[in-house]
């Protein structure tokens, strides 16, 4: 088993390994690729970045980018192209417009109105009064009970 | 009482949120190229390798253009429902065959039946990122000026022929 294991592990490095030598043009554009394939989501399984993905479709989009930043194109541009194409779904980081103002400012309304519940319910609850006054006639009773009230004693030491 | 009502509403809320989130389909991503032209492309035609297409050449004609693959399961699944548009002959059927091999694709519509005027070949997969395609198929209803009205993400079903394309295509050809 645990030999199966390690040849799994070896040969998925070595397919690593190769595809890194591939990619091994120039190392400065590599990076951009690779940031700005962060940025991107890959459509087909939307959970994992253009960068993360081994999706055909990824692949080609990457291929895409590389060309794009061969001809050097801008970031702006490249992303621009892509959401043109796919939309703004494409942008892990979705832009601020009228239809994501909600997303962009709901946490932050969310934070206020929680802040001032808090701020109501402190407020309420300073108001209570600590104690109910003992009136005279739980005074008798507890006189009744416990015996004639002695006076409390002057060093303190007592409880 | 009422310090107990407002938990309860407020969890129905999120419920129903839940409830209509779980509805939606995450796959279906709005295509931003609904109401903008549809892109050019001059691409060969996959009975005619010598012969090209352009998107132009269907000017003054509402039209759907599928994209397609013999390695795609969902196209298999989609194919009667455009064969029997096609029989009907209500509006041409232009198929962009994504990413596959030429010998594949004709023995495909030899084997299932060819619902296209024509189809065009995009081998390796450009014009489909033109378009946006990221899950084959989809197909686009294109106006007389050549403009996108309709994109469908995955299989058309009779259901959708019927209710959205067939209407819509009506209405633009008016």
């Amino acid at each position: 088993m645990r030999i199966l294991l390690l040849a799994v592990f070896v040969s998925v490095s070595l397919l690593s390994i190769n595809v890194k030598a591939i990619e091994n043009a120039n190392p400065q554009t590599e990076q951009r690729i690779r940031q700005l394939s962060e940025k991107l989501r890959c459509l087909v399984c939307q959970n994992q970045s253009l960068a993360d993905s081994n999706a055909e479709l990824a692949q080609d989009l990457r291929q895409q980018l590389r060309e794009q930043v061969a001809a050097g194109r801008s970031d702006d541009a490249i992303l621009d192209y892509l959401v043109q194409r796919y939309g703004d779904f494409v942008l892990y980081e979705p832009p601020f417009k009228a239809t994501t103002v909600l997303l962009w400012i709901g946490p932050f309304v969310l934070l206020a109105a929680a802040a001032l519940v808090l701020v109501a319910t402190l407020r309420r609850r300073r108001r209570v009064p600590e104690e109910p006054a003992l009136g005279p006639e739980d005074r008798r009773l507890v006189e009744r009970v416990l015996g004639p009230a002695v006076p409390p004693e002057r060093d303190g030491s007592a409880r | 009482m009422k310090r107990f009502l407002w938990p309860l509403a407020i969890f129905i809320l999120l419920v129903g949120f839940l409830a209509v989130g779980l509805r939606l389909n995450p796959r279906e991503v709005p295509s931003p190229l609904v109401g903008k032209a549809a892109p050019a492309f001059e691409l060969p035609v996959l009975h005619q390798p010598d012969k090209r297409f352009v998107p132009g050449d269907m000017r003054g004609k509402v039209w759907l253009l599928n994209v397609w693959a013999s390695w795609c399961v969902s196209c298999r699944e989609e194919h009667p429902v455009l064969m029997e548009l096609s029989k009907r002959s209500v509006m041409p059927i232009l198929g962009l065959n994504y990413k596959d091999k030429g010998e594949d694709a004709q023995r495909w519509l030899k084997q299932f039946g060819d619902p296209y005027q024509l189809s065009v070949v995009d081998a390796d997969g450009r014009i489909g990122i033109d378009y946006g395609v990221y899950g084959v198929p989809e197909t686009y209803l294109i106006d007389a000026e050549g403009v996108i009205r309709y994109k469908q993400i995955g299989p058309l079903t009779q259901a959708i022929i019927d209710d959205k394309v067939l209407p819509l295509a009506k209405a633009l050809k008016k």
